[in-house]
């Protein structure tokens, strides 16, 4: 039973979002991608906002108005697993399939097909990995047993996030020995082949020249 | 929605540490800067590693509001910077990969902002060991993630060198093989062509 202060401070709170966030600037029509190592079957939340640059003012404003953000998720292997137009503001989810770089690009539907001088975006950008957002569920906790609850899920969930990525190191030291394996037989095999080519060669060599000055009657 | 935005309503103007964390690429002679708001009296903690890419080397600086440097090195491959914050007003931290002419780099970083605050805020009387439990767990898993953190990019790194180093192992051997072959054979035909012009005059010299 949330109390009517509680509520507009819950409220107050969504509208200060990502003020305090960390943000960059790019261009109206560039891409930003931003690589993401992850093993599988896990959640990734990601919040941004944009805001456009007035030039009039000089300064960012608030919000950017008309303007939209084109969110592409892809696997290393080029398979998309998102692509999606939001809004100036917005949160986005997946959850990966398969182990490995995912690459999650952004960029805005500007129509403008020359950018002018000056002209850039500032985004706001907070990507969480593996966890769940049980601070909504922590706020609504009718009692502290209830709460004490959710935050020992928090902990679980942090724990299993570990045992995940201890999983896919072990997975990637296996590539990691089977590209150095290989290299090495790469290596040997290669050698071995040179040497058998630089010896029948030598031999041709020396077979068919002499056959040529037997032939010319130098020798 | 962030997390914060909703644990501050129930207790208060709770922020807990902002971790920003990226893995981005750098292309060859681009800047890339980020910035950053914080309060006066947060401490914060900078780290940077380049994963891949030339000499895994970049530049990094670190201002505060007034643009006064606190931090600047130039081609380090990781580093590791906490300080203070005493103004308030936006951070600004920069990634220069202006020397390389060619060579574009993968490079992570994370910007700690704040402490977190315990999972257990102090009025609650739940259980004393249950608080101390949440706390240094939580604690000691934050500080485990950081670990893996730095064992995946050290392996990221080896492997995109181990990778490298089949590839051109690969096409050398395939390369050098094919050059000896054509290299051989061609000398015995050059050779083979010196001696068909002197057909006349050797005979003739050796009548």
């Amino acid at each position: 039973m949330a109390t009517a202060v509680e509520i507009l401070a819950l409220l107050f709170c969504f509208g200060f979002s990502l003020s305090a966030a960390f943000y960059f600037h790019v261009g109206e029509r560039e891409e930003k991608c931003i690589i993401e190592d992850i093993p599988s079957d896990t959640w990734i939340t990601g919040t941004f906002k944009v805001q456009k640059w007035d030039r009039d003012r000089h300064d960012f404003l608030e919000s950017a108005p008309g303007l939209g953000m084109f969110v592409t998720i892809t696997t290393y292997n080029d398979e998309v697993l998102l692509s999606k137009l939001y809004g100036a503001q917005g949160t986005f989810y997946f959850t990966s399939h398969s182990p490995g770089e995912h690459i999650i690009c952004l960029e805005s539907n500007s129509t403008q097909l020359v950018s002018f001088g000056g002209s850039k975006l500032r985004i706001h950008l907070d990507i969480r990995v593996g966890e769940h957002d049980l601070d909504a569920a922590i706020a609504q906790a009718k009692d502290k047993v209830n709460e004490v609850t959710f935050k020992l899920e928090h902990l679980i969930e942090q724990i299993e996030q570990i045992l995940k990525e201890q999983d896919y190191q072990r997975d990637r030291e296996e590539n990691f020995r089977m590209t150095s394996e290989d290299t090495n037989r790469n290596v040997l095999w290669w050698a071995f082949a040179q040497i058998s080519i630089f010896i029948l060669v030598g031999i041709f060599q020396m077979k068919h020249l002499k056959d040529f000055f037997i032939a010319k009657k130098l020798v | 929605m962030p997390r914060w935005a909703a644990a501050a309503g129930r207790w208060g103007w709770r922020l807990p540490a902002l971790l920003p964390e990226i893995t981005f690429e750098l292309p060859d002679n681009a800047k890339q800067r980020f910035y950053e708001d914080i309060a006066p009296g947060t401490a914060c903690a900078l780290e940077f590693q380049v994963i891949t890419g030339g000499h895994y080397d970049v530049d990094c600086r670190l201002e505060d509001p007034d643009g006064k440097v606190l931090y600047k090195e130039m081609k380090t491959r990781y580093d590791n910077f906490t300080f203070t914050a005493s103004k308030n007003g936006t951070y600004r931290f920069c990634f220069c990969n202006e020397f390389s002419t060619f060579t574009h780099k993968t490079m992570y970083f994370d910007f700690q902002v704040g402490e977190d605050p315990p999972l257990f805020p102090s009025e609650n009387r739940v259980s004393a060991l249950t608080q101390v439990e949440s706390v240094s767990i939580h604690e000691a898993l934050k500080s485990v993630t950081d670990y893996q953190t730095h064992v995946r990019l050290r392996e990221a790194q080896g492997q995109s060198r181990a990778e490298d180093l089949n590839t051109r192992v690969a096409y050398w051997s395939v390369g050098e093989a094919f050059v000896l072959l054509v290299v051989s054979i061609g000398q015995v035909f050059l050779l083979k062509s010196f001696f068909s012009d002197k057909r006349t005059t050797t005979s003739r010299v050796g009548s």
